[in-house]
């Protein structure tokens, strides 16, 4: 008899919990941009951490970008030439990179390699009672530490992705015209005339642009609310690339439905 | 590491992003076919217009000489009504002709002029009267389906003659 009451009562607790959690979590998002006008007032933060963020994931970046590029231009010869249209292999590379890959799997790659480094900062200093102490001092611990990352991050994304996807669409180009010997002219022109700049190009922007607050904010919330022990942040860092990859994944289906749909 | 060299790191990053944004808009994009050479426009009745889109060049004997700039439909004549701009550097005869043509067997669908012989020239606003539909490739095959069944019918009624 008690058994299955006690089941419904735990499934109601953790209902509860995790939409207590989406609240305070939001709180902690509007604290975040209310707190956002030190980023102008010291600038200096913020360029320390996309140096910290950017600079440092440039290389994995480029590196996935360009193998990423040479299989989709070897996987789209092999499909295009069953069509007879392998000069639309330019068109191909470049329309999947800028619309879906360039910021998908920037933003997976970005979550993986900053947004873990950031959650067991922000774990490591709570753990280490850095930010209780940082309050005692009377400096605001969102204010000096968590404002200057997320824009660090916000700022770094749509880079990374618009590099991805150039060293992407070079890649193809290596593949295709100097390894396949698709004719150079026919490639950059047939990619010309099918990309279009506020289409394809400024939405894959703006689709980095919001995988980049995304997963940042991701990995800040993960950090923060971090248990202050060796487990718990590693299990905050685990937390930031389950969900992180997650959410990515889903608000991109729903840009590409907005947007392409 | 100080500060200055920071910012310098930081600034050659954001940099490398912009040059990855001009390189995807000129080179990958279509941003180079933007032109910024003052326009006139003219419009013009088409009866089917396939699968012209707005933006699709204007050519005239192979050279882009404008774009379209809006697809409509005109109630009142039921007909497509297609506004494009050309580049006032090259101007044409009133009674020019534009037809809807296709670049390769597959390709884009654009818009042909073929110059006429009047002498006054088309202005902002003129209409384009002498007009040709897009080929749809269904009517092409109806219509030989039905030709090549009534030579058929010709040859077998032929003989009881």
């Amino acid at each position: 008899m008690t058994a299955p009451i006690k089941a419904i009562s735990a499934l109601g607790s953790r209902v509860r919990r995790d939409i207590t959690g989406l609240g305070s979590s939001m709180r902690l998002f509007c604290a975040l941009l209310a707190r956002s006008g030190v980023a102008l007032r010291r600038p200096g933060l913020v360029s320390q951490q996309v140096h910290f963020i950017g600079n440092f994931s440039l290389l994995i970046i480029a590196v996935s970008g360009l193998f990423v590029g040479f299989v989709l231009g070897l996987q789209g010869y092999y499909t295009l030439t069953r069509y007879g249209s392998e000069e639309a292999l330019g068109l191909l590379v470049a329309l999947s990179l800028t619309r879906e890959l360039g910021p998908v799997i920037t933003a997976l790659l970005f979550a993986g390699r900053a947004g873990t480094s950031l959650t067991a900062e922000i774990g490591l200093m709570k753990a280490g009672e850095q930010l209780a102490a940082m309050e005692v001092m009377a400096v605001d611990p969102i204010r000096r530490v968590l404002v200057p990352r997320f824009w660090g991050g916000v700022i770094a994304m749509p880079v990374l992705a618009a590099v991805f996807s150039m060293v992407g669409v070079l890649g193809g180009w290596i593949v295709g015209v100097l390894l396949i010997g698709i004719d150079p002219g026919v490639f950059w022109s047939q990619m010309q005339n099918g990309v279009d700049v506020i289409d394809d190009v400024l939405n894959g922007v703006i689709k980095s642009l919001v995988f980049g607050v995304a997963v940042t904010f991701i990995a800040l919330h993960a950090g923060w609310t971090a248990k202050a022990t060796p487990e718990g942040v590693s299990r905050a860092t685990t937390k930031t690339v389950v969900s992180g990859s997650l959410v990515v994944l889903g608000l991109d289906f729903v840009l590409t439905a907005l947007m392409f749909g | 590491m100080t500060r200055d060299k920071t910012d310098f790191w930081v600034g050659l990053f954001v940099l490398l992003g912009v040059l990855a944004l001009v390189f995807l808009a000129l080179r990958a994009g279509n941003m180079s076919t933007f032109s910024f050479a003052p326009t006139y426009q003219v419009h013009a009745h088409f009866d089917n217009l396939g699968g012209l889109k707005v933006r699709a060049p204007v050519k005239s004997s192979g050279v882009v000489v404008g774009r379209v700039a809006d697809i409509g439909f005109d109630n009142e004549r039921y007909q497509a009504v297609v506004t494009f701009d050309l580049e006032k550097q090259f101007s044409f005869p009133k009674d020019t002709s534009a037809s809807i043509l296709t670049s390769g067997l597959l390709g884009e669908q654009y818009i042909g002029l073929t110059p006429g012989g009047d002498d006054k020239p088309l202005e902002q606003g003129n209409e384009i009267t002498f007009t040709q539909s897009a080929v749809v490739l269904e009517e092409l095959i109806s219509k030989f389906l039905y030709s090549s069944a009534d030579k058929q019918g010709d040859a077998s009624s032929a003989p009881a003659n």
